[in-house]
């Protein structure tokens, strides 16, 4: 049975069809959290978060504090929050900058103050139209109301939030390109080292980029302490966290769960929650955490919804997406679609990822729509080699970012489970479901 | 003489004062010419240029890097769907080409009549109502068949204007207050600064 008694920490309004109004957002307890930050050292804000061992919410689980102590040796110049929600099947950034807007406004009003930066950026996806109209509303909001600009609240401390919108590339999810993308550049990811914005961010100054999601969680986090967030959860994975379940389940949806103490098994079958498969058919398959990560079978239903927990298992949780096929869903079509993706996606800077995308997805495209051979599976295992040599998990990496070693992940998965269903494909000269 | 409209230029002078460095204005510029001209005209591209303090060829090398930049006009409404994963797995591609044959025109193209452009997108983040379709970047939750029809029967009515603006306009809701001193010094401070950096690196050479 899923465990759904934890507080709701980020969508804690999500019974109001008004949630992101000011008005709501005042009559919820809206900016107490900020309040009492100002009347806290700004380094005891800071070990609240780092109390509550918030892993970024963004992809690669990083401890929020961490980072943010990484720049409390120089001066941060300035904070970058990443709304540039991009990974096929992540949504919970959407629902929580069109429904929590003032709540993401709050969080990263705290986070300024903690790292005393006085300019912010919210990098937004340039597709989110709504949320960017809601944001910009928010932000407008909080200064009308004293909660953003000069003396916030009466205080000594002052912040500008600039609402940016992105304009369609998945790559600028990736921090080094979402700079590059806020200085007016292309989204190239910058090589490393540096390997974080910390030492060289925007402007070459020192740069915390943030999660939207990591950011929502700092109102809580003050108001309750870094205790009580650390408190829910186990091990490393602590608080509670949205995951975004979508693909063949009959609730498709964001739900906040707390970490670790649900599995897999839960959020897909609980009636309370996905509720299990459309149409009662079986499970087949199901992606973890974003299209990047390799894929679990129905065997792997149990294992827990923590970060560990599924990195033990050779795979992530990522940006915390799960998207399920079913026993009627054509892997090699899904798969084939993800390389598509990836093809088209990928920016161009480097060799395997720029070549190994297109040429696998050429591959991938012939055996689901006819003209595939039984060698290109070793074909494609060796390509993908050359990507991430070894295919290990996590994977090694031969380019600037990571998102050339993420797209091995579905062939090397859809191949290692599903040989015979790539076979099937090749004697039917295409897809046996069209 | 400004090529963006006076109302659009005023905006565009306000988006360009809020950044530390004019360049990091460029992608809201070109959201702004867009909203102008419904894509990217090369005279509104020479002007981001211009405000940017960049060559027309650095702005359209830039622009070409994003999805939702177009450097030809595209339809009154650009409409997307969706055929990445979660969508693949709910009839993206159907929807796809059931938009392709209700609109009249091909995935990339634009109907004879120039009210709609049809694009195939990358996931657009609604994963959970899916297959998801964006008019103008604005969900409309069609995922079947008939809802879609109704939606495109609408448009071509000129119904739902309010809801979908033209493409190009992204964000209606401008930016009030914020700044702590007035725009135009901001902005005179801010270029002295980047000048004096350029004349102490033109020292040093």
């Amino acid at each position: 049975m899923a465990q759904l008694t934890a507080p709701k920490i980020v969508s804690s309004r999500s019974e109001f069809s008004d949630s992101h109004t000011m008005s709501r957002y005042l009559a919820t307890g809206g900016f107490t959290g900020l309040k009492k930050a100002l009347t806290m050292n700004p380094e005891d804000v800071a070990a609240e978060v780092d109390a509550a061992s918030l892993l970024g919410r963004g992809g690669a689980g990083f401890p929020a504090g961490r980072k943010w102590s990484m720049l409390r040796k120089a001066p941060v110049t300035y904070l970058v929050v990443n709304g540039d929600e991009s990974e096929p099947a992540t949504f919970k950034d959407h629902y929580l900058v069109e429904r929590e807007p003032h709540q993401l406004v709050e969080g990263v009003t705290i986070a300024a103050y903690a790292l005393q930066v006085s300019q912010a950026f919210i990098y937004l996806r340039g597709e989110f139209a709504l949320g960017l109209e809601r944001l910009q509303q928010a932000v407008n909001d909080a200064y009308e109301h004293g909660a953003l600009g000069s003396n916030i609240f009466g205080s000594n401390f002052s912040l500008d939030i600039v609402v940016h919108p992105g304009a369609g590339a998945y790559i600028c999810g990736e921090e080094t390109s979402l700079i590059e993308a806020l200085e007016g550049k292309r989204g190239f990811p910058r090589i490393k080292p540096p390997y974080f914005p910390a030492a060289i961010g925007l402007y070459g100054q020192p740069t915390v980029v943030n999660n939207v999601e990591t950011m929502a969680n700092m109102p809580w986090i003050v108001n309750n302490g870094g205790a009580a967030f650390a408190a829910l959860g186990e091990g490393r994975s602590t608080g509670t966290r949205l995951f975004a379940l979508s693909g063949r389940v009959k609730n498709p949806g964001v739900y906040e769960l707390e970490m670790v103490k649900n599995t897999f098994r839960d959020i897909i079958f609980d009636p309370a929650l996905g509720g299990g498969i459309v149409g009662d058919k079986k499970i087949k398959a199901f992606i973890p955490g974003g299209v990047s990560a390799p894929w679990f079978g129905p065997d792997d239903l149990d294992t827990p919804l923590g970060q560990d927990e599924v990195a033990n298992k050779a795979s992530m949780l990522g940006s915390g997406s799960i998207v399920v096929l079913d026993e009627d869903s054509c892997v090699v079509r899904a798969a084939w679609r993800i390389t598509k993706f990836f093809s088209r996606e990928s920016c161009g800077q480097c060799t395997p990822c720029r070549e190994g995308s297109g040429w696998l997805e050429r591959i991938m495209y012939r055996l689901e729509h006819g003209g595939g051979r039984r060698e290109d599976l070793d074909l494609m295992l060796d390509l993908c080699d050359n990507i991430a040599p070894g295919l290990t998990w996590p994977p090694q990496q031969t380019t600037i970012c990571v998102l050339g070693p993420s797209i091995p992940s579905s062939i090397h998965s859809a191949i290692t489970m599903f040989r015979d269903d790539f076979i099937a494909h090749v004697e039917h000269n295409g897809c046996p479901h069209d | 003489m400004s090529y963006l409209r006076a109302d659009i230029r005023q905006r565009a002078d306000e988006l360009v004062s809020l950044y530390p460095e004019r360049r990091s204005a460029m992608l809201p510029l070109l959201h702004l010419v867009q909203e102008q001209d419904g894509y990217l005209s090369e005279e509104g591209m020479a002007e981001v240029a211009e405000l940017t303090g960049t060559t027309p060829a650095e702005v359209r090398g830039t622009a070409t890097f994003y999805d939702m930049y177009h450097l030809e006009p595209v339809g009154k409404y650009v409409v997307g769907v969706c055929t990445n994963i979660a969508c693949l797995l709910a009839g993206g591609e159907e929807m796809l080409e059931h938009a392709s044959a209700t609109l009249g025109c091909a995935i990339g193209a634009t109907s004879a009549d120039g009210l709609f452009t049809l694009e195939e997108t990358e996931c657009l983040a609604d994963c959970n109502i899916a297959p998801c379709v964006q008019v103008n970047h604005r969900y409309v939750r069609t995922t079947t068949p008939e809802t879609f029809d109704a939606l495109v029967s609408d448009l071509r009515a000129g119904k739902r204007e309010e809801e979908i603006p033209p493409h190009g306009t992204l964000i209606r809701v401008r930016r009030s207050g914020g700044l702590r001193a007035p725009r135009q010094q901001v902005a005179a401070e801010r270029d002295a600064a980047q000048k004096a950096r350029e004349a102490r690196a033109g020292g040093a050479q």
